[in-house]
């Protein structure tokens, strides 16, 4: 009998991590405990230190306080660069997408030595058709969706132990989010995902554990199986009902 | 319209902006060889410009650093090459080429060499401390500035310095009414070998690669797991090489220097990096193109308006794009 998804070894910890921007304290006392493989969610409203979480694991912005350790080691002070060299690649909630460069430098510039992994590409195009169609088209011309698509793709192009991905579905259409579904379902079979997210249908479509940040502290972690089966805990946590959204 | 605007947009877009000015002068000027005269003229003066905007454009536009203190490589580049072609007179009056030609590539050479170590230098010391804070950089880079002119006081005096030309690039070439300084078209291949170098380390090599992305997104490239301040580092460095080599063909075009060149071609400077767009060798070319040909055609046509020309191109332009012509970032 497998043991308990929370009581696996954590690939990502964040230990009583503080994060201060400008004179504004974002987050406070954060803890965070990401077992290795499948889809791990942090949820919470706009504004309650979601991205900052996400943004201080890749030293985009410095932890005061508190440590964050990837496999053990310590990655707190480390530079962002050193930080996604380990393994660790960030899709952001604006995706960075390079727009005046083209789908196909987009993807290079994600390889680590320029030359791409046919059998990973040929996955990419199966689960984004788009990235093929549009491979030698300048990253402006794509739509919403398939820029979000090139995001996650450009993320999986290598071989990553986390994957953290901020807010993909916002702005997207239903269509585009059953793609994301499963895109992410594919990822996960070799990767860990740390998703942030608001929307709570597709988080639990996918999430094995959740852990929900408020006002920058973290105010619940457990189970999404837990969270989904607690309409009470989830009112209380995030101000809705799955029912009301069934 | 929408037709005229496709069939403008194949034949070349905003990059038909320098023919169409070219039109609008000969229609002005009226004379086909004053006219070629002036273009010539206008061409080679743009490529020097292109030579010391370049390098500014794309540390601008990739670290969001304001460098004032860009000028003092154009000055120490001028004075330099001026060094280098006054110690080597004999080569420089021989009556072979190669000799001439050995002369001018020592004195570029040497410029731009200069240009490569001190730029790396005024980078760690410099620039460095003050990443991200722009009132910083302007005080700190107008300082440094005016150290560097106090230098070139201290070195090379303060009267003019002659600037010897190469025997081979003194002459004109005369056809019919047209005559063109050997010179100019000097300067004017030396710059589109230059820039088509430029384009070639930018679009085909993975350097060049990083720094397109990094003028767009810098925090995104150093997620993907590159670091942004070792290429800047290298940018600059090259970019300072860049304004010293502008700066000595400057030199020869001038034949006679201050050590206020670096000050006097910096305001030119400034303007074509805003017209040009940010942190694009591209948009550079175009406003550099614009600006030198602007220039010689004003000269000619109201002599009294060549100085404010270039302030009123600038302002149409931005008026029309205010981000300018080919900037990096959309």
């Amino acid at each position: 009998m497998s043991a308990p998804i929370l009581e696996l070894d954590p690939i990502l910890e964040l230990d009583n991590v503080f994060t201060d921007i400008a004179q504004y304290h974002i987050l406070h006392e954060v803890s965070l405990h990401i077992p290795e493989g499948g889809v791990h969610v942090l949820l919470g409203r706009n504004g309650a230190g979601k991205t900052t979480t996400l943004r201080t694991i890749m030293g985009l912005w410095q932890a005061k306080q508190g440590a964050i350790r990837f496999r053990g080691e310590d990655i707190t002070k480390q530079h962002t660069s050193d930080i996604a060299r380990k393994g660790i690649a960030y899709v952001p909630e604006n995706m960075g997408i390079f727009g005046g460069l083209t789908v196909e430098e987009n993807m290079r510039l994600a390889t680590l030595d320029g030359s791409f992994d046919q059998d990973r590409l040929q996955r990419i195009y199966t689960l984004f058709p788009a990235l093929e169609k549009f491979w030698n088209s300048s990253a402006w011309s794509l739509s919403g969706g398939q820029k979000q698509m090139l995001a996650i793709a450009r993320a999986m192009i290598e071989k990553r132990d986390l994957i953290l991905i901020d807010e993909p579905t916002k702005g997207l259409a239903p269509a585009i989010i059953l793609n994301m579904v499963e895109a992410f379902r594919e990822i996960a079979r070799e990767t860990t995902i740390l998703l942030v997210e608001q929307n709570f249908l597709f988080a639990r479509s996918l999430g094995q554990t959740v852990a929900v940040i408020d006002d920058g502290r973290i105010a619940h972690s457990g189970t999404m199986a837990e969270l989904v089966e607690d309409v009470a805990l989830q009112t209380r946590l995030l101000s809705l009902s799955l029912d009301a959204h069934q | 319209m929408k037709s005229l605007t496709t069939l403008v947009e194949r034949l070349g877009g905003i990059n038909l902006l320098p023919v169409l000015l070219a039109i609008i002068a000969l229609v002005l000027i009226g004379s086909p060889s004053t006219w070629l005269t002036l273009t010539i003229a206008g061409l080679s003066m743009g490529m020097m410009i292109f030579l010391m905007a370049s390098g500014l454009s794309l540390v601008f536009g990739l670290m969001d650093v304001l460098n004032f203190g860009h000028s003092a490589f154009i000055s120490f580049g001028a004075f330099i090459a001026a060094s280098v072609l006054a110690a080597l007179a004999v080569w420089v009056a021989a009556d072979s080429v190669l000799l001439n030609l050995l002369a001018l590539f020592a004195a570029i050479s040497a410029a731009a060499l200069f240009g490569l170590v001190a730029g790396w230098m005024f980078e760690r010391v410099i620039i460095k401390p003050v990443y991200r804070d722009h009132l910083r950089q302007i005080l700190i880079t107008m300082g440094a500035l005016i150290v560097a002119e106090q230098i070139i006081l201290a070195i090379w005096g303060g009267s003019p310095v002659a600037v010897p030309r190469p025997n081979f690039l003194s002459g004109s070439l005369i056809m019919g009414d047209v005559t063109i300084e050997i010179y100019r078209l000097f300067a004017f291949g030396l710059g589109l070998v230059t820039y088509m170098a430029l384009h070639a380390v930018l679009n085909r090599t993975r350097v060049g690669l990083l720094v397109r992305a990094g003028v767009e997104n810098r925090e995104m490239v150093e997620a993907l797991g590159f670091r942004i301040d070792r290429l800047f580092i290298g940018v600059f460095a090259v970019g300072s090489a860049l304004a010293a080599m502008g700066g000595a063909m400057w030199a020869g075009y001038e034949t006679l220097i201050t050590g206020a060149i670096g000050s006097e071609m910096m305001i030119i400077v400034f303007i074509v990096i805003i017209i040009g767009g940010l942190g694009s060798i591209e948009g550079s070319l175009l406003g550099a193109l614009m600006v030198g040909l602007m220039g010689n055609y004003v000269a000619f046509l109201a002599p009294k308006m060549a100085l404010a020309s270039n302030m009123i191109l600038m302002m149409a332009i931005l008026l029309w794009r205010p981000y300018g012509l080919r900037p990096a970032v959309k």
